[in-house]
């Protein structure tokens, strides 16, 4: 039989003061955590909400991007040729030339600027194959014009890109004309032209970036790229848009890494906290302890008793630390990627697996940190702690 | 033939302090009958509360046997013995010794929650045990809110909300006024009377013991020959 749940409960409120120390410290530590998971969550959640089942990007052989890839209009003219390409209305296969460049913008974030995707391509069928995004305000860029379209992210973020405005790039003033949403999806952080206009002012109008392609079913999209992959006259390579943007996601590691190793460098520093607070309650109730054995409780009652207390303020804490991250929901933020060169936005993302995660998280700190005292307090003699004041 | 409840024999405590060694208990020899109720009485450090500390299997002796209630207390390891305290035992304390952040009711409560008795059964004991120390109005209240004979009537309480066959008290009026002491010795005697309880009390305490229906003392160690006393 255990020690009553009041007991622990009373004995945390009565020394409240050390006991709302020791929970913000946990709590600091939770939401450090929860604020680097929340992060990688938002990221994934861009890159995996910006491919469209079906849709299959191909680059040059061995491009691992499409800022690196030089895809030709010959290898296009092959491409669409490809049987299993699903085709439109007028029987015209769904395939979008396009082209990817960076473009150096002022940010709110970083002073010397930082390098925004632009992204050229046709409307017909570029946003066929994007059925998700939508104009917000303006309108699209018009075909032979100096027009751009910006993401919501890339306006939220970039003072320059502003709709009205005019950006010099290439051979001249571009206007942005429209602010489109893609949903959650990385698209956000793109910049939008007309591909002719765009790899006229780049010169390189033969050799553009890449093609976007729909497969004629989604159960054929890996026999596709197998084909496509294989055929060694379009040397190519060529995979989901999905997975592509998935293996984006990878920008994130390091700050995962990096975000966890903090968290549990700070983990270890509130285990200490706590285990000192539960040590110091040890002692001040060392004859409530040798009373407990007296009136019958054995020490695993008193370990466990002692346990729970930990426990239960470290929850407290974790509680708190949840509360404290909360704000950061939906909090717009960009990171640049390794594979793009260029910024992607993204939104904090606390699901209910992170708070959850939190909450398991400042459990294994009250119990590390409770553990020793503890089993301390399980070890007393009854004589002895009797005796202690 | 009255029954024995506790019997003793050349029982001997030394405790080890650094490379030093105090025969605390000395082949004592001590026999006590359901329905006694025994002071045990001496100077500092004559051995009494070791005698009862390990009658209430607080501790182990160091050489000869003790059989509590039949039971050879040596024999039980010390999860058994945890419960066997808890099953035979009610220990009131000299200072008083109740949990600071459980009510009146909650501490009564306490030795009854390892026992097989439901939430309501064991609130009506406590209440009942309560209500027979006079304190059936201070249920909620806490320890810090009643003045130290309250709190040593709430420790009786608690003792015997398990009915326990054997109630130890250690010094129970050390930390009492006149008044409240006299309270106290009079409740353990109406225990003793009344309900039969078999009471071992150390004291140093002459007006307490004189409560008592047998006094032993000890001196260094050793036991006494014994003194029965008319009750007061």
């Amino acid at each position: 039989m255990t020690l009553p749940f009041t007991y622990n409960l009373r004995n945390l409120w009565v020394r409240r003061t050390t006991t709302l120390m020791t929970a913000l410290g946990i709590a600091l530590t939770v939401a450090v955590l929860l604020s680097i998971l929340a992060l990688v969550a938002g990221l994934k959640n861009a890159f995996e909400a910006t491919g469209v089942p079906g849709n299959v990007l191909v680059m040059r052989q061995s491009a691992e991007s499409e800022l690196s890839s030089n895809f030709t209009r010959v290898q296009f003219q092959d491409l669409k040729l490809q049987p299993g390409i699903q085709r439109d209305g007028r029987g015209a296969p769904l395939a979008s030339l396009e082209m990817v460049s960076t473009l150096l913008l002022e940010s709110i974030d970083y002073e010397g600027g930082i390098n925004i995707s632009i992204r050229g391509l046709k409307p017909d069928p570029g946003f066929a194959l994007r059925p998700v995004i939508a104009i917000a305000q303006g309108r699209w860029f018009e075909a032979g014009k100096r027009e751009i379209t910006v993401g919501k992210n890339v306006a939220r973020r970039n003072p320059e890109a502003q709709l009205g405005k005019d950006l010099r790039f290439g051979k001249g003033l571009w206007r942005v004309v429209g602010i489109f949403d893609a949903g959650d999806s990385a698209a956000n952080s793109e910049i939008w032209a007309d591909l002719d206009q765009l790899c006229a002012d780049d010169n390189r109008c033969d050799v553009l970036s890449s093609a976007l392609v729909r497969a004629d079913s989604v159960a054929n999209v890996e026999p596709f790229i197998k084909r496509l992959k294989d055929d060694q006259r379009l040397k190519v390579s060529a995979m989901t848009e999905n997975r592509y943007y998935e293996q984006q996601s990878s920008s994130a590691a390091p700050i995962q890494f990096l975000g966890i190793f903090i968290a549990v460098v700070m983990a270890a520093g509130s285990s200490f906290a706590a285990m000192n607070t539960m040590y110091a309650a040890v002692a001040r109730r060392s004859r409530e302890i040798g009373t407990l054995r007296v009136l019958g409780f054995s020490r695993g009652a008193v370990l466990l008793g002692f346990l729970l207390e930990s426990v239960l303020l470290s929850l407290l804490g974790g509680a708190l630390g949840c509360v404290l991250v909360l704000p950061l929901n939906g909090f717009t933020t960009g990171i640049g990627s390794m594979i793009t060169f260029a910024e992607v936005a993204f939104r904090f993302k606390i699901t209910p697996e992170i708070m959850m995660t939190g909450m398991l998280f400042s459990l294994a700190i009250g119990a590390i940190g409770g553990l020793l005292p503890a089993a301390a307090a399980a070890r007393k003699q009854i004589l002895e702690a009797l005796r202690d004041i | 033939m009255r029954e024995a409840v506790i019997e003793a024999r050349k029982l001997t405590k030394i405790y080890k302090r650094d490379e030093f060694e105090v025969r605390a208990l000395d082949n004592c020899d001590i026999e006590i009958h359901r329905g006694e109720f025994v002071a045990l009485m001496g100077p500092s450090g004559s051995g009494k509360s070791t005698l009862m500390h390990l009658i209430a299997a607080m501790d182990r002796a160091t050489s000869g046997r003790i059989a509590v209630l039949g039971e050879d207390l040596a024999e039980l390891d010390d999860a058994e013995l945890a419960r066997w305290r808890n099953r035979h035992i009610g220990f009131i304390f000299q200072q008083f010794n109740l949990i600071p952040v459980l009510t009146a009711l909650e501490n009564v409560e306490l030795p009854l929650k390892l026992t097989s008795m439901n939430g309501k059964e064991r609130q009506r004991q406590a209440e009942t045990a309560l209500k027979l120390v006079g304190l059936d109005d201070r249920l909620t209240h806490f320890p810090r809110q009643l003045s130290g004979g309250q709190e040593q009537r709430v420790a009786i309480a608690r003792a015997i909300a398990t009915d326990p066959d054997i109630l130890i008290a250690d010094e129970p009026t050390g930390n009492l006024d006149a008044q409240s002491a006299k309270d106290v010795m009079t409740m353990l005697q109406k225990l003793n009377r009344d309900f039969g309880k078999t009471i071992i009390m150390v004291t140093h305490d002459r007006h307490a013991a004189e409560y008592a229906t047998m006094i032993r003392h000890l001196e260094k160690g050793e036991l006494k020959p014994e003194i029965e006393y008319p009750q007061a």
